[in-house]
């Protein structure tokens, strides 16, 4: 066999963000040894975009709050297609979690009497999201990186895991390459958790870097496991539109949850016009009483804006789609219009959401102290991922745990906003903890030669693609487009069935994939040898959105507009056949617990 | 907008040069937008570090037309097109190829500085209070989104290469972060003054001009830090009592 550089660690951890990071934590401070590998640098991972908030039931605002009506709006907005067990997990100790981050450093808004902070989000009702600002994702990662770096965990930062290694039917370690001089390396490793985020550089419309290929999913893929609920992807309502340049990139929901409102281009408050029967009882209809929820008001109901994700992207696209959208295809959010009601509003603006004032003055010249936004659509997270169970995030394979976006159930059709980064916290702690259990119970196992350089082999083979050559970014590109138009916000029948066939096209382009025969730090070969992980996660979202004849959640088909009680019973499971082909699989919701159900009721 | 000629240095650690590439310059574009659209036209094994495209990871430091900026947050409508506009690495630290240096020497200068030491928790849950005010005066080193333009422009590291002995301006801001958290019991004032250098810096605020994120790095982290090492350490009449107090 080819020499490669080894490194062995009981727990081996992929992906730095604030899941993989805090399961680092967990795993290093368990008496384990425990190596981290970052896509990028350290800190640079996509929880630093996270603007809102973390989601958690303190009760420091409002003290009707618990952890039960989290847990029944958590299940509502992923409209009962959750794993409730891990939506119980997560409510009943994501305020732990928040406050070990202050433990750890964290510095978070207050109250008046010295506590938390907590501001309003679509789909919560109290308010519950512990935040900075509107950068709380960076203080989240910060806060974590800099308390891991003292707990000897090994990090190696630029290094992408093209396969993970087996023995048998158990994960035994990862096969990768480091960024600077693209050498190639060998962990091993008793326990493997992926904590490598979403997929959402397979749209063309994304608030996602070029990191997030699903590399989790198609690698867990890859060694056996299940992937579930792939065809549930969030399409952010608000991102940015115009310049074309920064289109996609995210404009936070805490505008919203500020006060901020969405027009169209007659100027009328669209939200008001559709609001789902689940939010009748819970959603004001009038613009007064919107506003005094947004202020404080315990008695007041929550405006329309701040429904769930998926509906107000609808609405979005509805107006566009019906002529009453914004010069440059979307719609408008504005927040200037506070100044109607707060005397210093511009200050309070600033105060509140600096990062977007920055954002939009620098990027689009535009002040949102004055003016209003142009916003609309933008892929940001996939609900699916992942199957794993929820005490331990073990996935089907064993020796594999999974953690954060990458992972499955919490979210169900529609994850609530400020619900990812206390996902992350809580799940990447099991994930760690039961990693390492699993490490301590089980010896190192075997790395097989064979699979070893047929991998070395497959990665080196861009450098030699002969005459039929292609350029890797053009195949992305092109690739981003198609699934954009075909398995993008609204979805029908005829165009799944075509971008199946697409899929295949690429797959055959993806063999062509070049690079030039330079191995330090080249973009080009990187991008060819992501296409795969790229190809394999749009396919399971493809599969999975055409079997679900339904419309629910992050899903919608023109074809099936309405809800199916049939479906609702069910979730779609994708797994890779014997025959290398993949395959599809409807798997019956285990029935919820009866304290659970009756929690659901009480907060219908 | 026309084509526009970008000179961009291609090159490792042994040595390198600036290549011209002409693209094509659209409305709201980026200098990031323009390397990426190189990269697909021309260049594909072009090197650049980039994420969040949104000034928030910190990611893309470069030197543009010889200033120190995020190329994901320098418009092309800002630079002037009628002349190439160049791109090169940042100087500060060793590079491995094109557009990307070697920033691991910030990693490590990290770990060695105190990590956060709480207080006991002020509620008997386990939990703390703290007043916004104070709140936000470490917020502000908070923002800090490590794309180390600070440490780039800062002359005792860039001209005077004095990575062994002194952190930089990013570090002495996390310090005082540390420092000032309304929590924090532990004290680095010893360390500032000896092992990482405090005293080299001697406030020309480039730090605080290069800093993507405005962060006053000159006059709110570096200069009260200066302040404090020398009420206690230099203060004659302290030092006189710390004559007489009983080592801890």
């Amino acid at each position: 066999m080819r020499e490669f550089t080894t490194h062995e660690y009981d727990v081996l951890v992929i992906g730095a963000g604030g899941a993989g990071l805090r399961a680092a934590i967990e795993a290093s401070g368990s008496g384990v040894t425990c190596g981290l590998i970052c896509k990028s640098l350290l800190g640079k991972a996509h929880t630093v975009m996270a603007e809102g908030g973390m989601a958690a039931a303190l009760g420091n605002v409002d003290d009707r709050d618990s952890w039960s009506t989290h847990f029944a709006d958590t299940m509502r907005g992923g409209q009962y297609l959750n794993n409730w067990r891990m939506a119980e997990l997560h409510a009943k100790e994501s305020p732990d979690r928040v406050n070990e981050l202050e433990a750890w450093g964290a510095v978070m808004d207050r109250t008046k009497d010295g506590k938390i902070l907590q501001r309003n989000f679509g789909g919560h009702k109290y308010p519950r999201l512990a935040h900075v600002g509107d950068r709380t994702g960076l203080e989240m990662i910060r806060t974590l990186q800099d308390h891991g770096i003292h707990q000897g965990i090994k990090v190696h930062m630029e290094v992408t895991v093209v396969e993970l290694l087996m023995e048998g039917g158990r994960v035994v370690g990862a096969f990768a390459y480091e960024r600077e001089h693209g050498r190639f390396i060998v962990f091993k490793a008793k326990a493997v958790v992926m904590a490598t985020g979403g997929i959402g550089r397979a749209f063309k419309i994304t608030s996602n870097s070029w990191e997030y290929t699903g590399d989790g999913q198609a690698l867990a893929y890859e060694a056996g496991a299940d992937l579930i609920d792939m065809e549930f992807i969030q399409f952010h309502p608000t991102g940015m539109v115009w310049p074309p340049s920064v289109r996609g990139i995210l404009v936070t929901e805490g505008v919203r949850g500020e006060g901020g409102i969405l027009t169209n281009s007659e100027g009328r408050r669209f939200m008001f016009d559709d609001i789902p029967d689940a939010y009748t009882s819970s959603t004001s209809d009038n613009e007064e009483e919107g506003w005094r929820y947004v202020t404080g008001d315990k008695s007041a109901r929550r405006p329309p804006e701040l429904l769930t994700r998926d509906h107000v992207a609808r609405c979005i696209v509805r107006e566009v789609k019906e002529g009453r959208g914004s010069p440059h295809g979307g719609v408008f959010l504005d927040i200037a219009w506070i100044k109607e009601h707060i005397k210093d509003a511009e200050g309070h603006i600033k105060k509140k959401l600096p990062s977007m004032y920055h954002q939009f003055k620098e990027l689009a010249g535009l002040d949102i102290t004055k003016e209003p936004m142009e916003i609309g659509p933008t892929t940001h997270y996939v609900m699916g991922g992942i199957r794993v169970d929820a005490e331990t995030q073990m996935s089907t394979v064993p020796g594999l745990f999974a953690a954060g976006e990458c992972a499955a159930g919490l979210h169900g059709a529609n994850r609530l906003g400020g619900n990812s980064l206390s996902d992350l916290v809580v799940f990447g702690k099991r994930a760690g903890e039961y990693a390492t259990k699993y490490a301590k119970e089980n010896s190192a196992g075997q790395i097989n030669n064979d699979q070893v350089n047929k991998i070395a082999n497959w990665a080196e083979a861009p450098f030699d693609r002969g005459d039929k050559a292609e350029n890797p970014f053009t195949i992305q590109s092109d690739l981003q487009v198609m699934m954009q138009d075909k398995v993008g916000i609204v979805r029908e029948e005829n165009e799944l069935n075509e971008a199946l066939g697409e899929l295949e096209k690429y797959k055959a382009r993806a063999e062509h994939a070049s690079a030039d025969v330079n191995r330090d730090y080249n973009p080009g070969w990187h991008t060819a040898l992501d296409l795969k992980n790229l190809l394999t996660v749009s396919e399971a979202t493809a599969r999975s959105a055409l079997l679900r004849k339904e419309s629910r959640g992050a899903h919608t088909r023109l074809d099936h507009p309405d809800k199916d009680e049939q479906e609702a019973k069910l979730n779609n499971v994708v797994r890779k056949g014997p025959d290398g082909a993949m395959q599809i699989e409807r798997v019956p919701i285990p029935p919820i617990r009866e304290d659970l159900a009756q929690i659901i009721e009480e907060n219908k | 907008m026309p084509q526009v000629t970008f000179k961009v240095w291609r090159g490792n650690k042994d040595g390198g040069q600036f290549t011209d590439y002409q693209t094509d310059v659209t409305e709201g574009m980026v200098v990031l937008d323009a390397v990426h659209q190189i990269q697909a036209e021309s260049a594909p094994d072009l090197a650049c570090r980039w994420n969040c495209k949104a000034g928030k990871c910190g990611s893309c430091s470069a030197e543009v037309n010889g200033m120190p900026r995020l190329m994901c947050m320098t418009r092309m409508e800002d630079l002037p097109t009628d002349q190439p506009v160049t791109i090169e690495p940042m100087q500060a630290f060793p590079l491995i190829r094109d557009l990307v240096c070697d920033v691991s020497w910030n990693f490590e200068i990290k770990t060695k500085i105190k990590k956060f030491k709480p207080r006991k928790p002020d509620a008997e849950d386990g939990t703390w209070r703290m007043v916004q005010d104070d709140v936000d005066r470490v917020q502000e080193f908070r923002k800090c989104i490590e794309c180390f333009l600070c440490q780039n422009v800062c002359h005792v590291l860039r001209d005077h290469h004095k990575h062994e002995t002194f952190i930089g301006p990013r570090f002495i801001a996390y310090t005082a972060a540390l420092e000032m958290h309304p929590l924090d019991t532990e004290d680095r004032l010893a360390d500032l003054k000896d092992d990482n250098g405090l005293g080299y810096c001697n406030i020309t605020k480039c730090c605080t001009k290069v800093c993507p994120e405005h962060i006053t790095l000159t006059d709110n982290a570096i200069i009260p830090l200066k302040e404090r090492v020398v009420d206690e350490y230099y203060d004659p009449i302290k030092k006189l009592f710390r004559m007489f107090k009983p080592k801890k």
